[in-house]
Protein backbone atom coordinates (compact mmCIF):
# COMPACT_ATOMS: atom_id res chain seq x y z
CA UNK A 1 0.00 0.00 0.00
CA UNK A 2 2.78 2.22 0.25
CA UNK A 3 4.26 2.42 -2.86
CA UNK A 4 1.19 3.73 -4.30
CA UNK A 5 1.08 6.39 -2.03
CA UNK A 6 4.19 7.49 -2.15
CA UNK A 7 3.86 7.39 -6.10
CA UNK A 8 0.38 9.33 -5.35
CA UNK A 9 2.26 12.37 -3.63
CA UNK A 10 5.03 12.47 -5.98
CA UNK A 11 2.18 13.05 -8.55
CA UNK A 12 0.60 15.33 -6.43
CA UNK A 13 3.58 17.61 -5.56
CA UNK A 14 3.87 17.94 -9.44
CA UNK A 15 0.43 18.90 -9.98
CA UNK A 16 -0.17 21.19 -7.27
CA UNK A 17 2.04 24.41 -8.15
CA UNK A 18 1.41 23.59 -11.49
CA UNK A 19 -2.03 24.37 -11.71
CA UNK A 20 -1.34 27.44 -8.78
CA UNK A 21 1.06 28.13 -11.46
CA UNK A 22 -1.78 28.88 -14.38
CA UNK A 23 -3.70 30.79 -11.73
CA UNK A 24 -1.47 33.29 -11.27
CA UNK A 25 -0.66 33.47 -15.05
CA UNK A 26 -4.21 33.87 -15.76
CA UNK A 27 -4.91 36.18 -12.97
CA UNK A 28 -1.58 38.55 -14.29
CA UNK A 29 -2.66 38.31 -18.32
CA UNK A 30 -6.21 39.65 -17.31
CA UNK A 31 -5.52 42.16 -15.21
CA UNK A 32 -2.44 43.17 -17.05
CA UNK A 33 -4.73 43.46 -19.99
CA UNK A 34 -7.55 45.46 -18.21
CA UNK A 35 -4.51 47.64 -16.93
CA UNK A 36 -3.85 48.18 -20.71
CA UNK A 37 -7.39 48.90 -21.98
CA UNK A 38 -7.48 51.64 -19.42
CA UNK A 39 -4.31 52.70 -21.28
CA UNK A 40 -6.21 52.82 -24.52
CA UNK A 41 -9.34 54.11 -23.21
CA UNK A 42 -7.53 57.35 -21.85
CA UNK A 43 -5.76 57.30 -25.29
CA UNK A 44 -8.75 57.46 -27.35
CA UNK A 45 -10.43 60.10 -24.62
CA UNK A 46 -7.41 62.63 -24.64
CA UNK A 47 -7.28 62.22 -28.85
CA UNK A 48 -11.08 63.49 -29.09
CA UNK A 49 -10.93 66.30 -26.73
CA UNK A 50 -7.28 67.38 -27.97
CA UNK A 51 -6.75 66.70 -31.96
CA UNK A 52 -4.14 68.69 -32.05
CA UNK A 53 -1.78 67.18 -30.06
CA UNK A 54 0.60 64.26 -31.20
CA UNK A 55 1.01 60.50 -30.66
CA UNK A 56 3.63 60.99 -28.10
CA UNK A 57 1.59 64.07 -26.24
CA UNK A 58 -1.19 62.03 -25.68
CA UNK A 59 0.67 58.88 -24.59
CA UNK A 60 2.52 60.84 -22.16
CA UNK A 61 -0.74 62.52 -20.78
CA UNK A 62 -2.20 58.98 -20.56
CA UNK A 63 0.55 57.52 -18.37
CA UNK A 64 0.25 60.71 -16.16
CA UNK A 65 -3.07 60.54 -15.75
CA UNK A 66 -2.22 56.44 -15.05
CA UNK A 67 0.39 57.66 -12.47
CA UNK A 68 -2.04 59.78 -10.75
CA UNK A 69 -4.82 56.75 -10.39
CA UNK A 70 -2.37 54.53 -9.31
CA UNK A 71 -0.82 57.07 -6.44
CA UNK A 72 -4.52 57.76 -5.41
CA UNK A 73 -5.14 54.20 -4.99
CA UNK A 74 -1.77 53.21 -3.41
CA UNK A 75 -2.57 56.04 -0.57
CA UNK A 76 -5.48 54.09 0.29
CA UNK A 77 -4.18 50.92 0.58
CA UNK A 78 -5.64 49.93 -2.58
CA UNK A 79 -3.34 49.15 -5.07
CA UNK A 80 -1.95 46.80 -2.59
CA UNK A 81 -4.36 44.41 -2.54
CA UNK A 82 -5.03 44.28 -6.46
CA UNK A 83 -1.34 43.31 -6.08
CA UNK A 84 -2.25 40.64 -3.98
CA UNK A 85 -4.23 39.22 -6.77
CA UNK A 86 -2.87 39.97 -10.15
CA UNK A 87 0.86 39.52 -8.83
CA UNK A 88 3.07 40.61 -12.16
CA UNK A 89 -0.26 41.97 -13.87
CA UNK A 90 0.09 44.91 -11.13
CA UNK A 91 3.92 45.17 -11.51
CA UNK A 92 4.34 45.05 -15.14
CA UNK A 93 2.57 48.15 -16.26
CA UNK A 94 3.52 51.52 -15.55
CA UNK A 95 1.07 51.28 -12.52
CA UNK A 96 3.56 48.95 -10.89
CA UNK A 97 6.66 51.67 -11.11
CA UNK A 98 4.49 54.46 -9.59
CA UNK A 99 3.24 52.22 -7.02
CA UNK A 100 6.65 51.42 -6.31
CA UNK A 101 7.68 54.88 -5.73
CA UNK A 102 4.52 56.08 -3.71
CA UNK A 103 4.65 53.12 -1.53
CA UNK A 104 8.29 53.40 -0.39
CA UNK A 105 7.19 57.04 -0.19
CA UNK A 106 4.52 56.45 2.39
CA UNK A 107 6.31 53.73 3.96
CA UNK A 108 9.15 55.62 4.88
CA UNK A 109 7.44 58.57 5.82
CA UNK A 110 8.07 58.29 9.43
CA UNK A 111 11.78 58.90 9.33
CA UNK A 112 10.69 62.41 8.32
CA UNK A 113 10.27 64.17 5.42
CA UNK A 114 13.77 64.82 3.66
CA UNK A 115 15.41 61.87 4.81
CA UNK A 116 12.94 59.50 4.83
CA UNK A 117 9.87 60.14 2.16
CA UNK A 118 12.53 61.60 -0.58
CA UNK A 119 15.40 59.69 0.01
CA UNK A 120 13.81 56.04 0.07
CA UNK A 121 11.11 57.02 -2.84
CA UNK A 122 13.30 55.33 -4.82
CA UNK A 123 14.16 52.39 -3.35
CA UNK A 124 13.13 50.05 -6.50
CA UNK A 125 12.31 52.83 -9.14
CA UNK A 126 16.13 53.85 -8.56
CA UNK A 127 17.58 50.98 -10.59
CA UNK A 128 15.13 51.21 -12.95
CA UNK A 129 15.84 54.99 -13.83
CA UNK A 130 19.52 54.25 -13.23
CA UNK A 131 19.17 51.00 -16.05
CA UNK A 132 16.77 53.37 -18.47
CA UNK A 133 18.88 56.85 -18.62
CA UNK A 134 22.15 54.67 -19.08
CA UNK A 135 20.91 52.40 -21.74
CA UNK A 136 19.69 55.70 -23.46
CA UNK A 137 22.83 57.07 -23.17
CA UNK A 138 24.07 54.24 -24.61
CA UNK A 139 21.74 53.90 -27.44
CA UNK A 140 22.79 57.53 -28.18
CA UNK A 141 26.04 56.73 -28.61
CA UNK A 142 25.91 53.60 -30.44
CA UNK A 143 23.49 55.67 -32.76
CA UNK A 144 26.23 58.31 -33.42
CA UNK A 145 28.79 55.25 -34.11
CA UNK A 146 26.44 53.56 -36.77
CA UNK A 147 24.23 56.75 -38.00
CA UNK A 148 23.88 55.36 -41.44
CA UNK A 149 21.70 52.51 -40.03
CA UNK A 150 19.45 54.68 -38.18
CA UNK A 151 18.63 57.18 -40.97
CA UNK B 1 -13.11 49.48 -35.56
CA UNK B 2 -12.78 50.56 -31.75
CA UNK B 3 -13.30 47.37 -30.09
CA UNK B 4 -10.14 45.19 -31.91
CA UNK B 5 -7.88 48.15 -30.66
CA UNK B 6 -9.09 46.80 -27.23
CA UNK B 7 -9.01 43.78 -28.37
CA UNK B 8 -5.17 44.24 -29.10
CA UNK B 9 -4.50 46.21 -26.10
CA UNK B 10 -5.94 43.64 -23.63
CA UNK B 11 -3.93 40.60 -25.50
CA UNK B 12 -0.58 42.57 -25.63
CA UNK B 13 -0.69 44.18 -22.18
CA UNK B 14 -1.74 40.65 -20.58
CA UNK B 15 0.82 39.22 -22.99
CA UNK B 16 3.82 41.49 -21.24
CA UNK B 17 2.35 40.37 -17.80
CA UNK B 18 1.98 37.01 -18.08
CA UNK B 19 5.79 36.65 -19.43
CA UNK B 20 6.65 38.60 -15.99
CA UNK B 21 4.43 36.16 -13.62
CA UNK B 22 6.71 33.57 -15.41
CA UNK B 23 9.54 35.36 -14.37
CA UNK B 24 8.57 35.41 -10.92
CA UNK B 25 7.11 32.24 -11.06
CA UNK B 26 10.01 30.27 -12.05
CA UNK B 27 12.98 32.98 -10.94
CA UNK B 28 11.42 34.06 -8.14
CA UNK B 29 12.85 37.69 -9.30
CA UNK B 30 11.76 40.82 -7.51
CA UNK B 31 9.83 43.33 -8.76
CA UNK B 32 12.72 45.45 -8.63
CA UNK B 33 14.77 43.06 -11.23
CA UNK B 34 11.54 42.57 -13.25
CA UNK B 35 11.09 45.92 -14.00
CA UNK B 36 14.42 46.91 -14.64
CA UNK B 37 14.79 43.85 -16.94
CA UNK B 38 11.83 44.68 -19.42
CA UNK B 39 12.85 47.68 -19.30
CA UNK B 40 16.04 47.11 -21.07
CA UNK B 41 14.34 44.45 -22.90
CA UNK B 42 12.37 47.27 -24.51
CA UNK B 43 15.12 49.46 -25.14
CA UNK B 44 16.93 46.60 -27.02
CA UNK B 45 14.03 46.05 -28.73
CA UNK B 46 13.51 49.70 -29.91
CA UNK B 47 17.28 50.16 -31.27
CA UNK B 48 17.23 47.18 -33.35
CA UNK B 49 13.54 48.23 -34.69
CA UNK B 50 11.31 45.82 -33.70
CA UNK B 51 9.21 47.46 -30.81
CA UNK B 52 7.87 49.78 -33.55
CA UNK B 53 5.82 46.94 -35.02
CA UNK B 54 4.53 45.80 -31.33
CA UNK B 55 3.73 49.70 -30.91
CA UNK B 56 1.52 49.68 -34.21
CA UNK B 57 -0.33 46.41 -33.34
CA UNK B 58 -0.87 46.68 -29.77
CA UNK B 59 -1.11 50.46 -28.87
CA UNK B 60 -1.72 51.01 -25.43
CA UNK B 61 -0.92 47.70 -24.64
CA UNK B 62 2.65 47.88 -25.89
CA UNK B 63 2.69 51.76 -24.14
CA UNK B 64 1.59 51.71 -20.76
CA UNK B 65 3.72 48.06 -19.00
CA UNK B 66 7.06 49.42 -18.46
CA UNK B 67 8.76 47.67 -21.65
CA UNK B 68 6.92 50.85 -23.26
CA UNK B 69 8.91 52.76 -21.07
CA UNK B 70 12.30 51.41 -21.93
CA UNK B 71 11.70 51.72 -25.57
CA UNK B 72 10.36 55.49 -25.77
CA UNK B 73 13.75 56.16 -23.75
CA UNK B 74 15.52 54.53 -26.92
CA UNK B 75 13.53 56.32 -29.51
CA UNK B 76 14.07 59.55 -27.71
CA UNK B 77 17.88 59.06 -27.59
CA UNK B 78 17.91 57.68 -30.71
CA UNK B 79 16.04 60.73 -32.40
CA UNK B 80 18.45 63.31 -30.45
CA UNK B 81 21.14 61.69 -31.56
CA UNK B 82 20.21 62.11 -35.39
CA UNK B 83 19.42 65.90 -34.82
CA UNK B 84 21.60 67.14 -32.30
CA UNK B 85 24.62 64.79 -32.00
CA UNK B 86 26.45 63.98 -28.50
CA UNK B 87 24.26 66.37 -26.75
CA UNK B 88 21.32 64.78 -28.43
CA UNK B 89 22.40 61.27 -27.66
CA UNK B 90 22.98 62.32 -24.22
CA UNK B 91 20.06 63.85 -23.16
CA UNK B 92 16.99 62.49 -25.63
CA UNK B 93 16.51 59.63 -23.79
CA UNK B 94 15.79 61.71 -20.74
CA UNK B 95 14.03 64.37 -22.44
CA UNK B 96 11.58 61.13 -23.57
CA UNK B 97 11.17 60.18 -19.89
CA UNK B 98 10.46 63.43 -18.57
CA UNK B 99 6.93 63.59 -18.45
CA UNK B 100 6.34 60.27 -16.46
CA UNK B 101 9.34 60.52 -14.23
CA UNK B 102 8.37 64.38 -13.27
CA UNK B 103 5.11 63.38 -12.88
CA UNK B 104 5.63 60.10 -11.12
CA UNK B 105 8.17 61.93 -8.88
CA UNK B 106 5.87 65.19 -7.75
CA UNK B 107 2.39 62.83 -7.45
CA UNK B 108 4.42 60.57 -5.40
CA UNK B 109 5.44 63.28 -2.91
CA UNK B 110 2.54 65.20 -2.51
CA UNK B 111 0.72 61.88 -1.56
CA UNK B 112 2.92 60.71 0.65
CA UNK B 113 2.71 63.90 2.89
CA UNK B 114 -0.76 63.21 2.65
CA UNK B 115 -1.40 59.58 3.24
CA UNK B 116 -0.33 58.23 6.85
CA UNK B 117 1.49 54.97 6.52
CA UNK B 118 -0.52 52.04 8.01
CA UNK B 119 0.49 51.01 11.40
CA UNK B 120 1.45 46.83 10.73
Amino acid sequence: MNAPDKEYLALVREKMPKTKHLTTLFRAFWTGGFICCIGEALTLLYSNIAPTFSKDDVSALTTITLILITAVLTGFGIYDKIGAYAGAGSIVPITGFANSVVSSAIEHKREGVVLGLCSNMFQVAGPVIVFGISSSVVVGIIVLIFKGAFL
Amino acid sequence: MIWLDFLKAFLIGGAFCVIGQLLINTTKMTSARILVGFLLAGVVLETVGVYDYIRDFGGAGASVPIIGFGSSLARGAIEGALENGLLGAVSGGIEAAAPGIAAVIFIAFIVGLVATPKTK
